[in-house]
């Protein structure tokens, strides 16, 4: 393996977004080591034989409600010859059973059958100490938080709560606080190694400068409160920022004082931006992530789960869940979709992450070998008051490098 | 049997509607819609789960017409057109001033280094208002793909 530069946290080299070495070690270090990865929202698992595909890093996944209604998650991969176990994105099902050769599974992800096992009349078939159950697909540790369900094929991983720890867990239970409804999901393709979406939601610093459709449109005062916590770890991170006023007429407000000035750009349907202070202390976006792959979303009413799926060393899907509260009237509902608007492929405040982080990976074609230069807020890792720091990239990378041991 | 001079100004619509697209004349695309219009980017897929959510939406011109403010002057992306392909449209009569129509639809996008690819695929479905000329009351466009490469910024 390559070595780090010598500036530590502050330096990050391009080859760790191109190296498919990287990318492999990643997989079995990173995703299927001692992390925990999103999977889906409990939603998505109504009842019982209720289920699922998804991913953890390469790996491919079913989870699953069981008749008698326990979570489970498994690799998605048959003790026979590998095949994908369960083909449909979601569904409900009796028993999992393999196309090929029709091994069978339970909700448990364990080998129930296999076919002409002891042959036909006494012919062919299996020896009777074959014991093929030995390869059966590896089970995940299952942990929900607050109608989120988390996977990992580690035993030494801490509980879930403790992984996220106390600086970022009070933040995500903020958001969750009643039992989810899905509004629906789609995929945005990031040409780009998943890394570089990660350190994008993790840098407060770039968002009023690429997105620019708050400030071309003075809905944001330059000098709106907020903050970064930062887990001990550097793993983890959520930023935060509160509403101008409170009250609901924060942007009025704000469209009265720059009435006066050259304000050559205005909204002609605002209804888009009005959000209903719904959680009561008057954040009106926050962004939280899990190492390594995850992100809690509360962009004004617009609530969504956004799960990092790398597809080689140039590629990640972003799958978005947008999600509500199940007790959402139709007004929440009406505005959350309205909301929606602003994030996704098309949306107003997230289109050009995509870009940014494409333009990136073209620019350093050319020299895996050089660094960014991240140095906003100094080197620390830790919770800042201010969001022009990069503190929480450095917090990645910190938590990257322990993972890889590099 | 529908008139036929109806079905040939609907599909006089649709085309005029793809080629201000497709010629970059963004701003003349709200006004392809009435004053309330609907205008619905959704997914095969979420609406087969029954699911609200868009990719993107209106609910009247001036929304339209702030998405297409807000592309010209507030989001940045790599410049970029579509080719749109539109074909097999079918029209139903709903009463003597509205129709309803379902069309298919290809994307093509082509990057500025001359990059093209299948963009989206999908069906549009519409209610056109015939008089005092036809205008797209509602135009749903259902993706076949739950996909989106990179972003979608100008409107399909």
């Amino acid at each position: 393996m390559r070595a780090w530069p010598a500036e530590g946290a502050t330096r990050v080299p391009y080859w760790v977004y191109q190296d498919p070495e990287v990318y492999e070690r990643e997989q079995s270090r990173i995703w299927r080591g001692r992390t925990w990865n999103y999977l889906c929202l409990e939603a998505e698992l109504p009842e019982p034989q209720s289920f699922v595909t998804t991913f953890v890093g390469d790996m491919p996944v079913v989870v699953s409600r069981s008749p008698d209604n326990v979570l489970h998650a498994f690799e998605n991969r048959c003790a026979h010859r590998g095949a994908l176990i369960c083909m449909q994105p979601r569904g409900k099902t009796e028993r999992f059973a393999c196309i090929y050769h029709n091994w069978t599974y339970d909700h448990a992800g364990n080998l129930t059958s296999v076919a002409f096992r002891r042959g036909i009349a006494g012919k062919g078939g299996m020896s009777a100490d074959a014991n093929p159950e030995a390869n059966a697909p590896r089970k995940l540790r299952i942990a929900t938080l607050n109608g989120l369900v988390f996977g990992t094929l580690s035993a030494e991983v801490p509980a879930l709560e403790d992984y996220i720890g106390p600086e970022v867990l009070p933040r995500m239970k903020r958001v969750l606080r009643k039992p989810l409804k899905v509004l629906g999901a789609y995929t945005q393709v990031l040409p780009c190694n998943w890394k570089l979406y990660m350190d994008n939601v993790k840098d407060s610093y770039h968002a009023s400068l690429l997105h620019l459709f708050f400030t071309r449109f003075r809905i944001n005062r330059l000098t709106q409160a907020g903050g970064v916590f930062v887990s001990a770890d550097g793993a983890h991170h959520c930023a935060y920022t509160r509403m101008v006023e409170d009250k609901g007429d924060a942007y009025e407000k704000d469209g009265m004082r720059s009435a006066g000035t050259e304000n050559k750009f205005s909204l002609e349907k605002p209804e888009i931006l009005q959000q209903v202070d719904e959680l009561g202390d008057a954040v009106s976006i926050q962004i939280a992530s899990l190492f390594p792959g995850f992100v809690l979303q509360q962009i004004r009413n617009s609530l969504a789960a956004r799960q990092v799926v790398p597809k080689g060393t140039d590629r990640t899907e972003l799958h978005w869940t947008l999600f509500g509260f199940a007790d959402d009237d139709e007004a929440m509902t009406r505005r959350r979709l309205l909301q929606s608007n602003l994030v996704g492929p098309a949306g107003y405040i997230s289109m050009e992450d995509g870009v940014a982080t494409d333009f990136v990976r073209r620019g350093v074609l050319g020299a895996p070998d050089r660094a960014s230069f991240i140095e906003m807020g100094g080197s620390a890792v830790a919770t800042s008051e201010s969001r022009i720091t990069e503190t929480a990239v450095r917090g990645l990378w910190q938590a990257w490098r322990s993972h890889m041991d590099l | 049997m529908l008139d036929f001079s109806i079905q040939r100004k609907i599909e006089d619509l649709h085309a005029r509607y793809c080629h201000a697209l497709d010629d970059d004349r963004l701003e003349e695309w709200p006004d392809f819609f009435i004053e309330n219009g609907v205008y619905r980017i959704a997914t095969a897929e979420n609406e087969a789960r029954g699911l609200p959510l868009p990719v993107l939406s209106c609910d009247s011109r001036a929304m339209m017409r702030d998405r297409i403010q807000s592309l010209r002057h507030a989001n940045i992306y790599e410049p970029q057109r579509y080719r749109h392909m539109v074909s097999s449209v079918l029209i139903k009569e709903i009463d003597k001033t509205r129709v309803e129509s379902v069309a298919n639809f290809l994307v093509i996008r082509i990057m500025q280094d001359g990059g093209t690819t299948t963009f989206a695929s999908g069906k549009y479905l519409d209610r056109i208002v015939l008089t005092p000329e036809p205008k797209y009351e509602e135009r749903v466009v259902v993706c076949d793909s739950r996909r989106f490469d990179t972003l979608l910024a100008i409107p399909l």
